[in-house]
């Protein structure tokens, strides 16, 4: 080997590295990039998360028939116990991970939307709005019927999610201000299942992701503040909260390539697309 | 003919260790749930989850509403399920001429394949509102819709082992009560139902079993309150649902360990259920 062979050698390591430095932050990926990949991302967890990853996986596949990308729901702690056991490659959280689950786990977040969490009621209710007290005092059960805000006289039905879901956490903290849900509230396991109940029953107040909303259901005005994606970047809707990718320790190259994709220009339509808004 | 011996022994041999591998797994099973719910009770008590209240945010782990709501929900279930097996049992196998037995049994053989997300999902839009509206009581997920859909789910189960039966001891019986000059239904009524009563019993065991532990049906028509109801109107939650909704959403916390306590109320509940029901069985030989 001669001394200039011997010298190209990392001379042209330096080189590259810095090409790859200098073309860009990490997240500008697109489509084309996947090219060069091929296996398969397992996603399971927070169900917010779903349409997002759902479109971003489509768009891959349909792109590189050699990535397969399955997505899952489960909810939030299914998304940390998959991750963290390894059996998925992301796990989505709709909250923070806790110190116990980092502890435990070593996983790493990737917070990548923005989401809020609206009152929802059904269409045909004539109710549009009510005062945060007046929402408080529905969940905690002291309002038992519409008449009592200015609705038909029926009966209020509450629905409501688990205690540890990351929908239930933020609607609590933030607007009900970590009030009593009364316990008669029936309990559902998703933000699919919160649609399918609240959209069924004509009396029925729940809490879901915006991202979910459609016409099958109403979002509630909270203090003449209508949840949306425009009123939560304005900041005049508070109740929101971010959506987590958690990988175990660092992720893969084609587990990074998905991260980084959905953190790109495209990934920003597909989380704006979806009622989010992105976090970049 | 050796070999023919040696085959018999690779059988046995074959049979006892799937056997052991069945028991070494049943006790495995009770073992992890033991071991996991064990730091409950050594750091909350065994009042706290021993008890009436789920409040998990105010150091409130109780699972008792939820061991109500899935004893009330089964023998609700088996309530409604055993007397339409009965039934069926009597019409396809004694009292209806054969064409007419053949499609009921088919159709009830087809029950069995009918995954239990369709029913509970068939249910919510044609169950819950018609509870909700029609009757006008509470919401429609109750205690009721999770029964009536669950009787669905474990019907078949009974009819099939029920009816395998009552064709064995139909066999032996068929000629004396004939003889005797009794009409089909004195002859089920009277001779075969008395004498089937063990078919009957393991029937309503495994049908049980099903109710016991059955989740989705309860996750999606029940309401998942944790509360013990005060009519067949109110929601309630099942030990098998409580799973579900907290290991959907936690997976680290203190109340993340009630729920192996869950199970492993469930695991002895199914184990007492099948001693008891097994010694009526026998005794009522």
């Amino acid at each position: 080997m001669t001394l200039k062979t011997r010298l190209q050698i990392p001379l042209s390591l330096i080189v590259l590295s810095f090409i790859l430095l200098i073309s860009g932050p990490a997240w500008a990926i697109s489509l084309d990039d996947f090219d060069q990949y091929q296996g398969t991302i397992e996603i399971a967890g927070g169900t917010a998360h779903i349409p997002v990853m759902n479109e971003a996986a489509q768009r891959i596949m349909t792109r590189n028939s050699g990535i397969r990308i399955s997505v899952a729901g489960g909810g939030t702690g299914i998304g940390v116990q998959k991750a963290g056991e390894g059996l998925v490659d992301i796990g989505n959280t709709g909250r923070a991970l806790s110190q116990e689950e980092i502890n435990r786990f070593g996983l790493k977040s990737f917070p990548f939307a923005i989401d809020g969490v609206a009152p929802v009621i059904h269409p045909s209710n004539p109710v549009s709005g009510l005062s945060a007290e007046q929402i408080r005092a529905v969940f905690s059960g002291e309002i038992t019927n519409w008449k009592e805000v200015g609705g038909r006289d029926a009966r209020i039905n509450l629905y409501g999610r688990e205690e540890a879901s990351g929908t239930h956490d933020v609607f609590w903290k933030r607007l009900l201000d970590r009030g009593d849900i009364a316990l008669t509230a029936n309990i559902v396991q998703s933000n699919g299942a919160m649609k399918v109940a609240v959209s069924n029953d004509a009396n029925s107040i729940g809490y879901m992701s915006i991202g979910h909303i459609d016409d099958s259901i109403k979002p509630l005005e909270v203090d003449g503040v209508l949840p949306s994606q425009e009123t939560a970047i304005d900041g005049s809707y508070s109740v929101v909260r971010l959506l987590y990718m958690n990988t175990k320790g660092d992720p893969s190259t084609l587990v990074k390539a998905f991260i980084d994709y959905i953190y790109s220009d495209d990934g920003a339509e597909i989380i704006r697309a979806a009622g989010y808004i992105p976090t970049k | 003919m050796q070999s023919l011996e040696l085959r018999e022994r690779l059988i046995k041999a074959t049979l006892f260790a799937a056997t052991m591998v069945s028991v070494v797994a049943a006790l495995s099973i009770f073992a992890l749930l033991l071991y996991f719910s064990l730091p409950l009770f050594s750091i909350e008590g065994l009042r706290t989850v021993i008890s009436w209240e789920w409040r998990p945010f105010s150091g409130h782990f109780g699972i008792m509403p939820m061991m109500v709501g899935s004893l009330l929900l089964s023998t609700g279930a088996l309530l409604i399920a055993c007397p339409a097996g009965i039934g069926i049992c009597a019409f396809i196998s004694v009292l209806a001429p054969g064409r007419f037995a053949r499609p009921v049994s088919a159709i009830v053989h087809y029950m069995t394949s009918i995954p239990t997300v369709i029913y509970g999902f068939v249910s919510i839009f044609l169950l819950v509102p018609l509870i909700r509206d029609w009757l006008d009581k509470g919401t429609g997920l109750s205690l009721l819709t999770a029964t009536i859909t669950l009787s669905l789910l474990i019907l078949p189960t009974i009819v099939l082992v029920y009816s395998a039966y009552i064709r064995e001891k139909d066999k032996e019986l068929k000629l004396t009560g004939a003889a005797l000059g009794f009409s089909k239904s004195q002859y089920f009524l009277f001779i075969l139902f008395p004498l089937t009563k063990k078919g009957l019993i393991i029937a309503s065991i495994l049908g049980f079993g099903r109710a016991v532990g059955d989740t989705l049906i309860s996750l999606m028509l029940a309401g998942n309150t944790p509360l013990v109801p005060q009519s067949i109107f109110d929601s309630i939650r099942t030990l098998t649902s409580h799973i579900a909704l907290v290991i959907a959403t936690d997976s680290q916390s203190t109340f993340y360990h009630s729920v192996f306590a869950a199970g492993l109320l469930l695991f002895i509940l199914m184990t007492a259920i099948n001693i008891i029901i097994r010694k009526i069985g026998n005794s009522s030989q």
